[in-house]
């Protein structure tokens, strides 16, 4: 073909085949948050979409109608054709949104003014401290879990004789749902923060040493064998060959297990005296301050996206093998490398 | 028309090109020499099923042949014949049903350093910078790091690699990778190297070069060499002696003597002696009545083919 244009065929803008230019990569994942955030806005300020209820400005001669009340368009209008007909005066008002959607600049507003508002009642916490607590039981719960769940996970990997001797129960014990271990662990552990993070230790663990025993098997065998033909054994395998094998895997797994953790926060949270950012949450909305609410909520969001982020970055740092090429070697190999200079010749020895 | 004195004479390829047994006078010497070294890895009588009872599955039959000091044998056969079952029990990787392997005139019971692996595909460890895989088998004999870190530099320097030393190999092409695991495999100074196809997975251009630069590497490291291919031009190109397997099940065929003197060079392969080892060889793999069919489809003209082709 003359132009230089591809052709239509190979133009694959719903990337099947590649992934898209990293500029276009990064504009779809900004669209991803726009997107929704559109259709938020939308609903919040297009005054004829939803707003399901009509704000009174002045109830003129409705009965049960009084200024700043809210009711539904449809009593509204009702009420509107009776005044008509009797011909009294009308009831005026503009429609609004349920007060449990709060429009964008409300939540965003809250944002900040949630991190500056004192509790209400002595005593009660900052949300920082709320946020603070949240995540110090999270961690807590975590690190237990992987103090035991990473080495078992690993062994089960490793080894069939671990494999056999604890998977089978795991597998039995993962499918009881941690909530229901919530009354046992209030009797046991008290009402304070113990049972929370007993919650998320049993919440993660099972899964931990099953997700990671799974990626420890997923090793390849060459890599063992290749060590063993090396002079490699026992412990050694384990410790330098399948370990670091799969250490980017586990390192992946552990992403995806601490966002597992956050989904039991809110049920350890209310097991107990309600605490962290639960009883913030469930304060705001006994207040009705919905845009709080949503701030709040939002906040999980950003510490768990913020945190993998994070992690991910990190992980680059630990694990420089995993890092684009920085040398691309060009396919011809050896046709560009010299020849042998020093070579160890050693004589033969006489038979 | 053609005329009649430009046809190709019509001689037979076996009255252009000698006897396979033929050595010539130097070729024989060398071999003479060759048989007084002591035997390094003695096979005897090895025997695989995989499976048992009824459904048992013969791999390997009654198979058994020496290997001498300083030798390049390389095993030939077609594809599932049981080469790669037969390298894993001789590296201790897999074990026998029946037979030893024998190395020094010990019986092989598993794995270790003494006999060293290339594998077909690449089995460099990623994580490790190409310095650190070959100082892998180092490490784990217990060489200090500083001491292992010289000799693995000689061993880079040796595959002409010192220069990517602090690479990862997923930074490496094919041909390089492959280098790198014959540098690992050495830096242990094997009593044997045992490679399992180890260019089988290369372009037809590295590979010829990595044979040559294997040869090199031979010449130059006391080293015997145990070397797995079914490409018959890299078996007559490379060794000293081919054993040819046959399948189903796995045994030896014949073993033979390459009467292709050495030094070897890229245009031996159009030599009489290359020549009349690759057409023993193709007559072993390839079983009479089966070459005269091979490639001849039971296909029939299509109507719409209308030119000839040949
Ligand atoms: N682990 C195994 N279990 C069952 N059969 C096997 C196993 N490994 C190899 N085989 C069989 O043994 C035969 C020889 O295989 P292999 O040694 O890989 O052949 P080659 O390397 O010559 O191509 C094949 O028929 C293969 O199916
Ligand atoms: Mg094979």
């Amino acid at each position: 073909m003359a132009t230089g244009k591809p052709a239509a065929a190979h133009r694959d803008w719903l990337g099947l085949k590649k992934e898209p230019p990293p500029r276009r990569r990064f504009a779809l994942a900004v669209l991803s948050f726009v997107l929704p955030l559109a259709l938020w806005s939308a609903i919040s300020y297009v005054p004829w979409l939803w707003h399901p209820l009509v704000r009174i400005t002045s109830a003129g001669d409705v009965e049960y109608f009084s200024t700043g009340m809210e009711v539904p368009r449809a009593n509204f209008e009702r009420e509107n054709q009776k005044a008509a007909a009797e011909k009294t005066d009308p009831a005026q008002g503009y429609r609004v949104n349920p007060p449990y959607l709060p429009p964008p600049h409300a939540v965003a507003r809250a944002f900040v003014t949630a991190f500056q508002t004192p509790p209400r009642l002595p005593g009660e916490p900052w949300l920082y401290q709320s946020l603070g607590h949240s995540i110090r039981t999270i961690l807590w719960g975590f690190i237990a879990s992987s103090i035991l769940g990473v080495p078992l996970g690993i062994l089960s990997g490793a080894y069939r004789l671990f494999s056999w001797i604890q998977e089978p129960f795991i597998e039995f014990f993962r499918y009881l749902p941690a909530p229901a271990f919530a009354a046992l662990c209030v009797a046991v552990l008290g009402i304070y923060d113990p049972p929370k993070i007993a919650i998320i230790f049993i919440g993660t663990f099972f899964q931990q040493v099953l997700v990671i025993a799974n990626t420890v098997r997923r090793v390849d065998p060459t890599f063992v064998e290749a060590a063993q033909t090396l002079g490699a054994s026992g412990p050694s395998l384990l410790w330098r060959v399948v370990i670091p094998a799969a250490v980017v895997e586990i390192y992946a797994d552990m992403r995806i297990l601490l966002g597992w953790a956050w989904t039991y926060l809110i049920v350890a949270e209310v097991v107990g005296t309600m605490s962290g950012i639960t009883y913030f949450i469930n304060q705001q909305a006994r207040y009705r301050n919905f845009p709080n609410v949503y701030a709040a909520i939002a906040m999980i969001g950003i510490i768990g996206l913020s945190t993998d982020f994070a992690l991910a970055w990190l992980g680059r740092w630990f694990f420089p093998w995993k890092r684009a090429s920085r040398r691309v070697a060009k396919p011809t190999g050896l046709q560009r490398v010299r020849r042998p200079k020093g070579v160890p010749t050693r004589e033969v020895k006489a038979a | 028309m053609t005329p009649p004195e430009l046809t190709p004479p019509q001689v037979p390829l076996r009255d252009l090109v000698p006897d396979y047994r033929e050595l010539s006078p130097e070729v024989a010497a060398r071999f003479a020499h060759l048989r007084e070294r002591p035997v390094i890895l003695s096979i005897r009588g090895l025997e695989k099923s995989f499976g048992h009872g009824g459904s048992a599955a013969r791999a390997l039959q009654d198979m058994s042949f020496d290997v001498h000091r300083r030798e390049f044998v390389c095993i030939v056969g077609p594809s599932g014949c049981g080469k790669s079952t037969l390298v894993r029990i001789v590296a201790g990787l897999d074990e026998a049903t029946g037979g030893a392997v024998l190395l020094d005139g010990q019986e092989v019971t598993g794995p270790g350093p003494d006999r060293g692996m290339v594998f077909q595909g690449y089995t460099l460890f990623p994580w490790l910078t190409v310095r650190r895989n070959v100082m892998f088998g180092l490490r784990e004999r217990g060489q200090p790091p500083r001491a292992a870190e010289a000799t693995a530099q000689r061993w880079l320097e040796m595959v002409g690699l010192e220069g990517f030393a602090d690479a990862y190999p997923h930074e490496l092409s094919g041909g390089m990778k492959q280098r790198v695991a014959i540098a690992r495999a050495l830096a242990n100074q094997p009593r044997i190297l045992i490679m399992d196809e180890p260019f089988g997975a290369l372009d037809a251009q590295t590979r010829a070069q990595m044979q040559s630069y294997l040869l090199q590497i031979w010449k130059n490291v006391e080293v015997t060499i145990l070397f797995i291919t079914h490409d018959l031009d890299e078996a007559a190109y490379l060794s000293d002696r081919v054993v040819v397997m046959g399948a189903n099940p796995g045994r030896v065929v014949e073993t033979i003597e390459n009467p292709v003197p050495r030094p070897r060079r890229p245009d031996q392969f159009i030599s009489r002696s290359f020549l009349s080892l690759k057409r023993r060889l193709t007559e072993l793999i390839q079983p009479h009545d089966e070459a005269e069919d091979a490639g001849t489809l039971p296909i029939s003209k299509l109507t719409d083919a209308a030119d000839t082709v040949e």
